[in-house]
C-alpha cells in the first residue's frame, strides 16, 4: 500500500520542482538563521539567490558529523530554543554526542515518513506493531512509534531487552508486524524458541529492521526461520531518525528514499565530487523541509548507490542501494554507532590508561559481541588479581555508560596488539555472513 | 624486614611463561620462590629472585609489564599449628593478607612462608612485637 500516493509518485519533473523549491527556501533558512551556514556561505560566495537548479546543490557546503559536535549542543539549531519539542542524541562520551532536535511540523514530517515506510513494507491499520527498537534519545523507538500510530496501526513499545518477556507478549497479543534490528530478530526468535514458541505459528507478518548493516543472506535467515517478510528500513537521527528511506515489499530492491523531504547525492568520499546517478559512493543528504536543525548535505559516511529507475510499486522516488560499507571507521554494534576514537577517550579517561587497544568484534549466534583488548602498562599493573579485574569491570562500565554498548574488557600484555607496518590495527570485525 | 616481590603481568596462552624463565635463564638469576594467581584470561606471575633489579630489566627489555611489591618472609616452625598461630595475631590485629604462598628451603628446620599484607608495616611491627621471625630480603635473595 502507498500512504502518501500524492507524493510518493509524483512524477519525476514535477519532484524535481517542488525540490528545488524546497531547497532554495531552506537555504535561505540557514543563511538567515545558522551563523554555522551563513559563515560557510559567505565564504564561497554562495548566496541563496544563486540556487537557481538542483544542480546548484554542489555550491552548498558539506555537514561533517563533527559539526554538530562543535556546536555541541544546540549550535546548529535554526529555531529558538521554544520552537524545539522534541530532542534526540546519539551516543557519545560527554560534549561528543551529536544532538538533534525538531519542532511540531518536524514531528508530524517524521510521523508521516514512518507512516509511509510502515506501509511500504506492507502494514496498514488494524496492525499490531511490536516495536523492539529502543527508547530514548535513540530515534529507533520513538520515530517508528509515532509512525504506527499515524498509520492506524496499534503499537506496542516494549522497546530493547528482557528478550523472554518480549516472545511472550509478541505471541500473546499476537502481533502482525515486528520492528527491531535484524540481530536482534534472530536472537528474539532463538529465545522464542527455547520457549517452546514457533514463530512460524504467530500471526506475525512483517519485519522491518534496520539500525544496523545486514546482508540479503541475513534476510533470508531471518525470513525463513520467522516466516515473514523481512524489509530494510534506513535512517540516521542527524537527517531525521528510521523513515529516511524503505523497500517497498512488492519488490525489495532497493530503498526508497523519501525525496520530498530528503535530497540524496552521492560523492567520491575522498575528492567530495558529487558522482552520476549509479555510481557506488558516499551517501550525502540534504534535509529539505526539516525545521529544528536543518542540515545541508550531510556527509552520512555510508556507502550506496542511487537508482531513479521508476518501481514496480508505483512509487517514482529514488531507491538507494543497500548500505554496504562506511567510508569511516564507524561501528555499528548491536544498532549503537560506536567510534573507536570514542573508547580512546574513555581508556584514557580511565586511571589513564595508554590508547594501545583494539576491538574486536564478532556474531555469536545473532548478536554482536565487542571484546576491547587493553595493553596493560606498568602505570595500571598491580600485583593483585582484584585490581585488574576492578580495572577490567571499570572500563566496561563506563564503556557501558557513556556509549550504551556492552562490551567486555580484556588485559593484554604489552605490544599484545597486533601492529602493522608499525600502525596498530584498531579494530577486527570478524562479523561475516 | 621488607623484601622484594617482582610481579609479571601474563597473558594466558601458551609459552608465556617458558619466556619469562628464558629470559631469567639467560640472564642467570635464580628463581627463589613463585606463585602463580590466574584467572581466565590474564595472570599474575609472583617471584622472588636472586637479583630483583638483573630480572626486571631483563624482563622489561624483553616486553613484559612488570612491578615491585614489598612483601615479607616469615619463618614458620614447622609443625602442626606452626601457621595457625601466626594467622591466628594477624587476625587479632585486623590486618589482611592478601595472598601467601611457601618458599622453599632445604637447610632449615623451619618453613619460610611470603606473605602479601594489605598494611606491610603494621604486619612488621606486630610479628617483631611477638617474637617471630622474619628474613630480611638480602638474606633470602641468596637462600
Amino acid at each position: 500500500m502507498i500512504f502518501d500516493v500524492e507524493n510518493e509518485t509524483l512524477p519525476r519533473e514535477d519532484l524535481q520542482k517542488l525540490q528545488l523549491r524546497r531547497l532554495q527556501d531552506l537555504v535561505a533558512r540557514v543563511y538567515e538563521n545558522v551563523p554555522f551556514y551563513r559563515k560557510k556561505l559567505d565564504e564561497r560566495g554562495v548566496k541563496p539567490a544563486h540556487i537557481q537548479q538542483l544542480s546548484d546543490v554542489t555550491l552548498l557546503p558539506f555537514t561533517e558529523k563533527q559539526d554538530l559536535r562543535n556546536h555541541y549542543p544546540f549550535g546548529l539549531f535554526a529555531v529558538s530554543r521554544e520552537n524545539i519539542v522534541r530532542i534526540h542524541s546519539s551516543s557519545g562520551t560527554t560534549g561528543k554526542a551529536t544532538v538533534v532536535g525538531y519542532t511540531r511540523r518536524d514531528i508530524r514530517t517524521w510521523a508521516k515518513l514512518c507512516a509511509r515506510s510502515l506501509a511500504a513494507a506492507g502494514a496498514h491499520s488494524g496492525d499490531f506493531v511490536h516495536n523492539a527498537y529502543g527508547y530514548g534519545l535513540f530515534t529507533g523507538g520513538l520515530g517508528v512509534h509515532y509512525g504506527a500510530e499515524e498509520l492506524g496501526a496499534t503499537v506496542i513499545p516494549v522497546s530493547g531487552g528482557a528478550t523472554r518477556r518480549q516472545a511472550m507478549l509478541l505471541r500473546d497479543f499476537g502481533a502482525t508486524v515486528l520492528t527491531c534490528t535484524p540481530s536482534y530478530a534472530l536472537h528474539l526468535f532463538e529465545a522464542a524458541k527455547e520457549m517452546g514458541i514457533d514463530f512460524r505459528e504467530l500471526p506475525l507478518r512483517i519485519g522491518i529492521h534496520g539500525a544496523e548493516p545486514w546482508t540479503e543472506s541475513m534476510r533470508n535467515e531471518i525470513e525463513n526461520k520467522l516466516g515473514i517478510t523481512a524489509i530494510d528500513i534506513y535512517g540516521l537521527s542527524e537527517i531525521m531518525g528510521p523513515g529516511v528511506a524503505i523497500e517497498c515489499a512488492k519488490v525489495k530492491k532497493g530503498l526508497h528514499i523519501q525525496e520530498d523531504h530528503f535530497l540524496p547525492e552521492i560523492i567520491d568520499s575522498e575528492t567530495g565530487e558529487q558522482l552520476p546517478t549509479g555510481e557506488k559512493g558516499e551517501l550525502v543528504m540534504t534535509t529539505l523541509t526539516k525545521e529544528g536543525i536543518p542540515l545541508l548535505r550531510y556527509r552520512t559516511r555510508d556507502i550506496s548507490r542511487l537508482n531513479t529507475a521508476p518501481c514496480r510499486c508505483g512509487r517514482t522516488t529514488a531507491r538507494m542501494e543497500r548500505v554496504t560499507g562506511r567510508s569511516d571507521d564507524m561501528l555499528i554494534i548491536r544498532g549503537v554507532n560506536v567510534f573507536p576514537s570514542q573508547i580512546e577517550t574513555i581508556l584514557l579517561d580511565t586511571e589513564g590508561l595508554t590508547p594501545h587497544y583494539q576491538l574486536i568484534v564478532t556474531r555469536a549466534g545473532n548478536l554482536d559481541n565487542m571484546e576491547v583488548r587493553v595493553e596493560v602498562d606498568e602505570n595500571v599493573f598491580s600485583d593483585q588479581v582484584k585490581n585488574l579485574q576492578r580495572l577490567e569491570s571499570k572500563i566496561e562500565k563506563n564503556i557501558k555508560e557513556f556509549l550504551g554498548v556492552t562490551a567486555k574488557c580484556k588485559l593484554v600484555e604489552p605490544k599484545g596488539i597486533e601492529r602493522s607496518e608499525g600502525k596498530a590495527k584498531r579494530i577486527i570485525d570478524m562479523r561475516k555472513d | 624486614m621488607k623484601v622484594d616481590q617482582l610481579s609479571i603481568f601474563l597473558e594466558n596462552r601458551a609459552g608465556r611463561l617458558a619466556e619469562v624463565t628464558r629470559i631469567l635463564s639467560e640472564a642467570d638469576v635464580n628463581i627463589r620462590a613463585l606463585s602463580l594467581a590466574d584467572t581466565s584470561d590474564f595472570g599474575i606471575l609472583r617471584l622472588i629472585v636472586s637479583d630483583f633489579d638483573k630480572a626486571k630489566d631483563n624482563l622489561k627489555a624483553g616486553g613484559f609489564t612488570v612491578g615491585r611489591t614489598t612483601v615479607v618472609a616469615v619463618e614458620v616452625p614447622d609443625k602442626p599449628g606452626g601457621l595457625h598461630k601466626i594467622l591466628d595475631m594477624l587476625r587479632d590485629a585486623k590486618v589482611n593478607v592478601e595472598y601467601m604462598y611457601a618458599f622453599v628451603n632445604q637447610s632449615s628446620t623451619n618453613a619460610v612462608i611470603i606473605f602479601r599484607f594489605d598494611r606491610t608495616d603494621q604486619a612488621i611491627e606486630l610479628l617483631q612485637k611477638n617474637g617471630i621471625t622474619m628474613v630480611p630480603g638480602e638474606k633470602l635473595y641468596k637462600m
